[in-house]
């Protein structure tokens, strides 16, 4: 049990450190790939991604054979929550921002001002 | 078996509090997200932020998440000695981690980029903030449970504090990682 436990904190640690470094290379790096901005973008959100569940499974030992239940279940409600605020959020700020004209902004700036 | 479920249910209660922490964080990170470009004639983030630096704080903090691991392991075992030492390479990490972050926002502050300039710097401030001073409220917990883990031992009592100060000290690390992409290698991109 104890073995196991370790082994788990071990791989996960390797895999959370290869996924940083991943990561920043693909930012500094990016002609090594060659990549454009969309395909580091992507790249590095993924690794993102992969990097959550990683610390998920082999830190807080969440996933399909996790002891309870309802962890999992309020954790799958929390990122519901989420996905509603963040991408609510920007889809609203997005429209809003593309929905007024500069001539607006500067108005609405110098009103502002005083 | 009475002491049992008290523990996993204040480990449940704590769960809850760090989801609903979640929540706090995921609405900083709407918040950054729209601001991003709003530099309003000031520094923009790409000219601000520093990658090597985010790197370097992001392997302490990936690196105090498995010391921090591994005291909860030695704490199982009833390993006191062990358990103490994570706890401080733990507490040394946390630290370290805080000294850089501090170190950023003061050379921030020296370049007149302060939360005031612009819409982009007070989102900053606020997401890497709040999570700098999760980080300090963790520290002092580390404090905590190694005084109470010289006094009264390994009790259960203490063992399943440890339990909810590793969820919450990996949880910080989780938000860290979006920090670091969404905050520094999104606006080098």
């Amino acid at each position: 049990m104890f073995k196991n436990k370790l082994v788990l904190y071990i791989t996960g640690f390797l895999i959370s450190i290869a996924l940083t470094l991943a990561a920043f290379f693909a930012v500094v790096h990016p002609e090594f790939f060659h990549f454009d901005s969309t395909a580091v973008l992507t790249a590095i959100l993924v690794l993102a991604a992969l990097q959550f569940l990683t610390q998920a499974i082999f830190f807080l030992h969440l996933g399909p054979g996790s002891e309870s239940r309802w962890d999992v279940a309020i954790f799958a409600s929390t990122i519901i929550l989420i996905l509603i605020i963040v991408v609510g959020s920007l889809w609203i700020m997005n429209h809003l921002n593309y929905n007024m004209t500069p001539q607006q902004i500067n108005q609405y700036l110098m009103d502002q001002s005083g | 078996m009475n002491e049992q479920k008290s523990e996993d249910k204040s480990i449940f209660g704590f769960w809850v509090y760090l989801m609903t922490d979640l929540i706090l964080f995921a609405a900083l990170f709407a918040a950054f997200a729209t601001l991003r470009n709003s530099n309003f004639g000031g520094p923009t983030a790409s000219q601000l932020l520093d990658v090597n630096n985010a790197l370097a704080e992001t392997l302490i903090l990936l690196t105090s998440s498995f010391t921090c691991g591994l005291a909860l392991l030695a704490a199982e075992r009833n390993n006191r000695g062990w358990t103490i030492g994570w706890l401080g390479a733990t507490f040394a990490l946390g630290g370290a981690f805080l000294t850089l972050e501090l170190a950023e926002f003061s050379k921030f502050l020296a370049q007149g980029a302060s939360w005031q300039t612009s819409g982009f710097l007070s989102s900053f401030f606020t997401l890497v903030g709040t999570h700098g001073l999760h980080i300090s409220i963790g520290l002092l917990w580390i404090v905590v449970a190694l005084f109470q883990i010289g006094f009264r031992g390994l009790s259960p009592f203490v063992v399943s504090k440890l339990k909810r100060f590793a969820l919450f000290w990996h949880f910080l690390d989780i938000v860290w990682i979006f920090i670091f992409t969404i905050v520094y290698l999104m606006s080098h991109v």
